[in-house]
Parts: structure tokens; C-alpha cells; sequence
């Protein structure tokens, strides 16, 4: 499963996958990630990280000390500035290397359509087949505004020529946890 | 055709833009691509299934619909008219206080002219999609469905930015796209509602399903505190898993992707980032569209997913493209939409472009018969208005062996003047553009139905009848000639009833579904006499008059007592080089030894190909008879010759010929083949015009001498 996404989804355009064992270990590489993208508190280069359940594996607050433009909260005006927008995804799909988000809430829109780099972190063993699949566990009565995720935004408008980044992220990096589990859900 | 349709052909065939732009696209191998490993004839079986159920179902599935969304929280409007729907949206923005708005791409608000009408207001509609966006910028609409900006060049585009965002600008395509992005940005902020459309909207969850590759849908979705969705009836399915055949389908046809960037379930209003909740509509607009389901013929259309792939293949739509053909629903689909959601009048002129090749028919994600529907409206203009005076009196005259077949007979005298080698090269002035890339064939001087009579013929238990059709009995008589002979090695007998006349195609094509019905009335008794084994046909299109239309015109005509002898005539009709394909296979026809080999590219015709499927069996006919076959590109796509298309279209016919002609020769084979004679007239003369040393031919005079 987790091949076949990872091939799909970085054939998708501008996506990176990337595995993990353990929550500590993805959070080493996201800490290096904002380090690396030059994360600071300033308009156009911090960063958002929308309600997740993965925040709680960790000390948010010294986190948040340690990289001064990351925010865990989310507001449009945030948003609009942010260099990357942090958010967990609920499934992947490995027919089309997508993910599905319960964006019900509107930070997980806000920092996953706004930003310039979309983090998205997907428990590995949430990988499931297809649209199918995914039907039988995320329902509109319980998911108002659910999204499938495949890929950086792009358009092809002008001479069918590909171009990344039109209103949302123009770079897409997965962040595949092994060791992450959401609450009581089964894969 | 009205003088300003020929003036917008014209104009459109110099302007190549578009049509560049698809052809270096290369869709059908990404394509291909993008559905491996998914059985596309079982996939778009469901999607016609799921959307024609639906189409059945529109009242009943709009108040499903209605009930569940506003069990969910979201207002629901159902519009029966495009007034009724604009009304509502302008109420709304004045109860709102809307004065700005941003719109995620939808055809159903440019199908209902809802920015003109808003601006009359003093509100401000901004697109948001790209190429919408472009499109607004330069006061047009959109030329394709998909892509709707494709008919705009960069540098048109960069200009179009300039203007709009005062500053400089190069050409760069990456940079442009990162203008917009500024540009546009901003307007999300500032709007005080967002419009979008919906390509699917479930009943039984009351949720709709948007996708785009932008990403702009999830923003206007999101940043205004007002989401209203125009949504067309036509949208509709009953079920939650009804949309995952849709989304497999629908990015695979449309663009070669998996999925688009973005795929949204909205289902319910959501609380904006300051806590408040936010307004969603839903306007399920009508426009006639019940009215379309209730036609019985017409109901078909409504399966469209507007994935636009039947324009990425059509071969008139990417000579003249979007404008031409269409405007906000484009290419053949739109002529057919066009004509019940916004006027039949614009349509009747688009719908004379089709060239009826079926190559739409073969790609489309909802199993729509494109061609067939556009047949009808056609069918339906005739009897409303009767054809023009001087066509209706030629299908008459078709339709008239003895007086057809006179005047076939003086032309091959009358015509002496202007023959050279077997070609009409220089045609009287008002004929001229006729013959300017391609030379027009003669006037055989002595036609199959005489040569036949001077054949002799061994006596055989098996009998074949042989349907010549009017063109290889009038134009090319040597090869049924030489079907006769090839027949006769297999140890069949050939009888040719004198009586038989023109299979009915052209007054099929033009819409004369009674003269077509009184063509198939007059040849199907004389076919039977005998009772031949075979009826053989070496035409494509007369094969699939005999095969298919026959009996399909006599049922639509109300003739049903002469249906069971089509249906006699249908099972035993083969076409040529299928015969031969069999007969070699059963060791009757046996090639000869150590024959010269010939290299030979094969040219598929639109009847041949997708009207009876044949293209296997001509191949390996041609091959055991000792030919290497070199395929050229794009072997099924249309010569331009389409009946009379290339005397009412001559411009668009002689285009398609054009890059025909230009595959064939890319080949590098000595001949091509067709087992139509009217491709092999369109082939022929413009392989003479070109001066090109690869010569059209027959199969049959091919295979002649190769079978011991
Ligand atoms: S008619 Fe068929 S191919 Fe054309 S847009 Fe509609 S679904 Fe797609």
C-alpha cells in the first residue's frame, strides 16, 4: 500500500513522501524541515500548524519557542502570510496517492490551502485502497466538508503548460508516521 | 450555413493557437496512462447507469436533495429558470449586502450570465479560476470546457495582465501564473460571498462534490462568510458511492490526472475562523433541463460529466475550436446543451460542424451517442423547416436510380474536358475550393453494374451478393472487379441485383429520416434474391447502413414489416476485407508464396472503425496477402470527407485532409489503404494534388493477384 502511494502521489506534482518509524523521529525531521525553510516570525515566513492530534505527542510550547514564527492556532489573516501550514490528515489513498482530509474545521483549510508549503502528516497505516474504500469510513454526516488532497495546486490555463502554485501550496511534503495512531479508528 | 459562420471558420483555421496547443498535448497516450489498470467500458457503463437513472428521477431526486441538505443547515433553492436563479443570488447579495464576490469556475453561472447581470447591480463578480479569470479579463467566454483560456496565447495573456495590474510584465508563463496568484489573492479577502458550481451533488447526504486543480474552489468555500453553489439539475445522483465512479472518471478524461489537486464533499455550512456560522445556498437551477429528461432521445445528454475529453479528440473541434464551436458548452456536447439550456437557434448553425466520424462517441466517460444526438437536431430542423431547396432536390435525385444513375452516366462524358489521368485538376471557378488541395475523382467511362455483366464467372454452390454503393460502382469499378475475381478463388459465385441504389447514408446524415427509411425500403428485398450466403460490401459506410441503420430507420420511420428482412439482410452483410479475413482464416483463400513484399499504411474509416468495429480484419487480410503494414498517427481519426461535409464544410474538410495526408506520408509506405471510396476520393486526390508518390488503393485491387 504504502509504496503504491508514495509512487502516486509523487508523480502527482511538487510532492515529496517521506517515512517515519516514530512519532519522535517525524518530529525531528519536521523541527529540521522549519530550520531548513528558514521559519521565522516575520510576514511570509512563519509558519501554521492546525489543530492535530499529533500535537499532543509533544511539548507544543517549547517547541514554539524553539522556531518563533510557528503558530498553533490558525486564523485567515495568519494563514494568508504563512510559509507553511502544518496539518494531519485523517487517510490515504493508494489508488491516486491522495489524502483525505476532515476539513470540517476551518483551520485545516486554512493551513492546507493558503501556504506556500503544505506538511501533512498521514499515519502510515491509514493507507487505504481507493475512493471506495475511504467511503465506508468518512461519511458526510459525520465529516461536513471532507477534501481529497492529491498533489500541489496547479493549473494548466495558459497553453496547457503546467504551472505550480496558482492559489494554494505549490509544494505538497507528506510526512508518513508508522507509529501514529488515530483514536480507536481502525484501518 | 448563415455568412458569419463561414467568416468565424475562416478566421479560426488562420488562427491555430488552440489547436496547436491540443496537438502537442499528445492526450491520447496520457491518457491511456492515467486509466491503466481501470476497464473504461465497464467504469463509464456505471456513470451512464448511476446519471441515467438520475435523469429519470430529477424531481423526485431535487427534493431528496433539498430535504437532506437543509436537514444539514444549508438553504436550498430550487429555480425552475435562469431568471428565477439570478433573482435569488442578486436578493441574497442585497439582503447580505454583498458587494463583492469571488467565483470558483462554473459553467452553470456563464450559462445564466450572472456576472453581467450582478454588475447591473453594482456588484463586483471576480473570477477565480485562471483561465475563467483570463477569460473575464478579456471580455470572453470560454473556448473550452475544461480549460477554458486555451484559445489566449501568453503573450495575449501577459498584455491582459499588464493592463490589469499597471505594471510590466514578460511572457513567462511561471512568472504570469505567479501574477495571478497575487492578483486574485486578495480578492478572497475581500469578498463578501463566494459563488461556485458543483460537478456533482448527492441526494442522499445533501452534499455537493467540487473539484479543481487550483485550489480556488476550497478558498471561495472558505474565506467569504456567504457560499452560494449554482448547481444544474443534471448534477444530481442519488447516492453517497455514486460519486466514485464519477471521480475515477471525470480528472482520468478530463486531463489525464488520477485526481484533481482537489476534491471537496461539502455537506453542511461550517463556522468561519471568527466562530460565526456561515450561509451556504444551494440554487438546484432547472433551465430546462427537466423538459431535456423528458425527451426521450435528448434525456441521454444529461449524463454529461463535462469532463470535455469528446473535445480533445473531435477532429473539427481542434481545427476551428471553442467560439466556433460553442461557446460556454463547447465542441459537439455543447451544440447539444446550447440547445436546450440557452437557444436551438445558435445551435441549428453549430450543429452542421459535426462531421458525424463517432470519435467523441467512443471516448465519452457517460456513454453519450454525441453524433446520434446531434443527428437528431438536424433531423428535427429538416422537419420544422425542410432542407434547402437545392439539397433536398439532390437527395432526391440520389434517391432516384434511374435518373441518379443517368446523370452519373452523362457526367462521365460531360466531364471529358477537365479529366486528366483520372482526375477533375481545374473545376469551374464556383467550384474551386473544392479541388484546392485535393483533385476530384472522374466519372468511371463504363461503371461496375456493365463491367459486371462481361466477367465470367465459374458456377459455384456458394452465392455472394455483392452492394456495390454508388461510388465504387460509378467511381471505382475496377475493384469491385477485382472483389469479384477474389471471391471467386474462395469458390463463391457473385450476383449483382441491378436494382440496388444508394444505401440511404447521405439522407441519414442530412437529417431525411424518410428518404433514408424509402433507401433501405428499395434495396433490402432485391439484396435477399437468391439467397447468397454473403452479402458483401466493400464500403464502410454502406456496410453500416446494411449492418446497423437499416433496420434501426425502418423501426424509427414506423415501417416495422420490412424490419425482419433487414434483420436477414444485417446477419449475413460482411464487409470486404472482413470476408477475405475469414475466408483466409478457413483456408479457402490461400496467399501466395514468395511475393514481392509492399509496405502499406492502413487508414481506418469513421463507419468502418467505430460504427461496426471493423480494423482488425482488414489489417490481417492485408498482411497475409503479403503486405507490411506502417501505421500512421492517428489511423482512426476522420480524412475530412465525410459525405457531403466536404461540399458544405470545404474549408474545415480540407484542413482534416491536410494533416492526413501529412501522417500518411510520415509512414514512408508506397500505398494506403482504405475499404471506404470515399476516403480513398478524398485520399487519392490529395496525394495527387501534393504530387506524393504514395498511392490510395483499395484493398481489393491490392489483394487481386495474391491468392493462389
Ligand atoms: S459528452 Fe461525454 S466526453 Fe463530452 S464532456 Fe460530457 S461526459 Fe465528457
Amino acid at each position: 500500500m504504502f509504496e503504491n502511494f508514495k509512487a502516486r502521489a509523487e508523480a502527482s506534482g511538487n510532492t515529496e513522501v517521506k517515512r517515519f518509524a516514530t512519532t519522535k523521529e517525524a518530529l525531528g525531521f519536521i523541527e529540521e524541515f522549519l530550520a531548513k525553510e528558514e521559519v521565522k516570525d516575520e510576514p511570509g515566513s512563519y509558519a501554521v500548524w492546525a489543530k492535530s492530534p499529533i500535537l499532543s505527542q509533544f511539548d507544543n510550547k517549547a517547541m514554539a519557542e524553539k522556531f518563533p514564527g510557528l503558530h498553533f492556532e490558525v486564523t485567515k489573516e495568519l494563514a494568508k502570510g504563512a510559509k507553511v501550514g502544518i496539518t494531519q490528515l485523517k487517510w490515504g489513498l493508494a489508488e491516486t496517492g491522495s489524502m483525505a482530509q476532515d476539513s470540517t474545521d476551518i483551520e485545516q483549510r486554512l493551513a492546507s490551502a493558503l501556504a506556500w508549503i503544505h506538511v501533512a502528516i498521514l499515519p502510515t497505516s491509514k493507507i487505504i485502497a481507493d475512493i471506495p474504500a475511504l467511503m465506508t469510513k468518512m461519511h458526510p454526516k459525520n465529516d461536513k466538508y471532507i477534501t481529497l488532497i492529491t498533489g500541489a495546486s496547479k493549473t494548466a490555463d495558459i497553453e496547457r503548460v503546467l504551472a505550480i502554485g496558482v492559489h494554494g501550496p505549490e509544494r505538497l511534503v507528506i510526512v508518513c508516521v508508522d507509529d501514529l495512531e488515530l483514536e480507536g479508528v481502525q484501518s | 450555413m448563415k455568412q458569419d459562420m463561414s467568416a468565424s471558420i475562416h478566421k479560426a483555421l488562420k488562427n491555430q493557437n488552440l489547436a496547436g496547443i491540443l496537438d502537442r498535448w499528445n492526450y491520447p497516450a496520457t491518457r491511456a496512462k492515467a486509466f491503466e489498470g481501470i476497464d473504461f467500458e465497464a467504469l463509464r457503463t456505471k456513470i451512464a447507469d448511476i446519471k441515467g437513472e438520475a435523469a429519470g428521477h430529477l424531481d423526485e431526486l431535487a427534493e431528496t436533495f433539498k430535504k437532506n441538505a437543509e436537514a444539514n443547515g444549508i438553504k436550498v433553492f430550487r429555480a425552475n429558470s435562469a431568471e428565477a436563479a439570478r433573482q435569488y443570488i442578486a436578493d441574497l447579495c442585497k439582503e447580505k449586502g454583498v458587494k463583492k464576490i469571488v467565483k470558483s469556475k462554473s459553467m452553470a453561472t456563464e450559462e445564466i450570465h450572472l456576472n453581467h447581470f450582478l454588475d447591473e447591480f453594482g456588484i463586483q463578480s471576480d473570477e477565480t479560476d485562471l483561465g475563467e479569470w483570463i477569460c473575464q479579463l478579456a471580455h470572453q467566454t470560454p473556448s473550452h470546457m475544461v480549460m477554458p483560456a486555451l484559445h489566449l496565447t501568453k503573450e495575449e495573456i501577459s498584455d491582459l495582465f499588464e493592463e490589469e495590474t499597471k505594471q510590466p510584465l514578460d511572457n513567462d508563463i511561471q512568472k504570469l501564473v505567479k501574477v495571478a496568484r497575487k492578483a486574485i489573492r486578495e480578492k478572497f479577502f475581500e469578498a463578501d460571498m463566494g459563488i461556485s458550481g458543483a460537478n456533482i451533488a448527492i441526494a442522499e447526504t445533501g452534499s455537493i462534490v467540487i473539484c479543481t486543480n487550483e485550489g480556488n474552489a476550497r478558498l471561495v468555500t472558505t474565506l467569504p462568510k456567504v457560499h452560494v453553489a449554482l448547481v444544474g439539475l443534471e448534477k444530481l445522483v442519488p447516492h453517497y458511492t455514486d460519486a466514485a465512479p464519477i471521480l475515477a472518471a471525470l480528472p482520468r478524461n478530463a486531463t489525464s490526472q488520477l485526481l484533481t489537486s482537489y476534491a471537496s464533499f461539502i455537506s453542511a455550512p461550517t463556522l468561519n475562523d471568527d466562530g460565526s456560522m456561515k450561509e451556504v445556498h444551494i440554487v438546484l437551477m432547472d433551465n430546462n433541463r427537466t423538459k431535456m429528461a423528458q425527451d426521450p432521445k435528448f434525456k441521454e445528454a444529461l449524463q454529461c460529466i463535462r469532463c470535455a475529453a469528446c473535445l480533445n479528440v473531435c477532429p473539427v473541434y481542434r481545427l476551428v475550436t471553442g467560439h466556433v464551436f460553442g461557446d460556454i458548452y463547447t465542441g459537439g456536447i455543447g451544440t447539444i446543451l446550447t440547445a436546450w439550456f440557452n437557444e436551438l437557434k445558435s445551435a441549428e448553425d453549430i450543429q452542421a460542424l459535426c462531421i458525424g466520424c463517432d470519435k467523441c462517441k467512443d471516448i465519452c466517460a457517460a456513454k453519450i451517442d454525441i453524433p446520434g444526438l446531434i443527428l437528431e437536431i438536424r433531423h428535427r430542423a429538416a422537419e420544422k423547416e425542410g432542407l434547402p431547396f437545392i439539397y433536398k432536390t439532390a437527395l432526391e435525385v440520389i434517391n432516384n436510380r434511374r435518373v441518379f444513375h443517368g446523370m452519373l452516366r452523362a457526367a462521365s462524358v460531360l466531364q471529358k474536358p477537365f479529366v486528366k489521368e483520372g482526375f477533375i485538376r481545374h473545376l469551374p471557378m464556383f467550384l474551386s475550393g473544392l479541388s484546392e488541395y485535393r483533385s476530384l475523382p472522374s466519372v468511371a467511362p463504363v461503371p461496375f453494374r456493365d463491367l459486371f455483366k462481361t466477367i465470367k464467372q465459374p458456377k459455384c454452390d456458394e452465392k455472394a451478393v455483392f452492394y456495390a454503393g454508388c461510388a465504387l460502382d460509378f467511381v471505382y469499378p475496377d475493384a469491385g472487379v477485382a472483389i469479384v475475381k477474389i471471391l471467386n478463388k474462395a469458390g463463391i459465385e457473385v450476383l449483382f441485383p441491378e436494382e440496388q441504389s444508394c444505401c440511404g447514408i447521405p439522407h441519414w446524415g442530412s437529417g431525411s429520416f424518410d428518404m433514408a427509411a424509402d433507401a433501405a425500403e428499395r434495396n433490402i428485398l432485391p439484396l435477399l434474391e437468391g439467397d447468397p450466403k454473403y452479402i458483401v460490401v466493400s464500403c464502410a459506410s454502406c456496410t453500416t447502413a446494411l449492418k446497423k441503420e437499416w433496420a434501426k430507420i425502418l423501426k424509427e420511420q414506423h415501417r416495422e414489416t420490412l424490419i425482419p428482412k433487414a434483420n436477414e439482410v444485417s446477419s449475413r452483410t460482411y464487409m470486404f476485407t472482413e470476408l477475405v479475413d475469414k475466408l483466409i482464416k478457413e483456408k479457402r483463400l490461400t496467399p501466395k508464396e514468395g511475393i514481392e513484399l509492399h509496405t502499406l499504411t492502413y487508414h481506418d474509416s469513421c463507419h468502418a472503425k467505430r460504427h461496426v468495429g471493423i480494423y482488425k480484419e482488414p489489417r490481417a487480410a492485408l498482411s497475409a496477402a503479403g503486405y507490411e503494414i506502417k501505421e500512421m498517427n492517428e489511423c482512426d481519426t476522420c480524412c475530412g470527407m465525410g459525405g457531403s461535409y466536404t461540399i458544405k464544410q470545404p474549408e474545415i474538410s480540407m484542413q482534416m485532409l491536410k494533416r492526413k495526408l501529412e501522417n500518411i506520408e510520415a509512414t514512408g509506405a508506397e500505398f494506403v489503404s482504405a475499404e471506404c471510396p470515399g476516403c480513398l476520393i478524398q485520399l487519392r486526390g490529395g496525394l495527387d494534388k501534393t504530387g506524393s508518390k504514395i498511392k490510395a488503393i483499395h484493398p481489393a485491387e491490392l489483394m487481386v493477384d495474391k491468392f493462389k
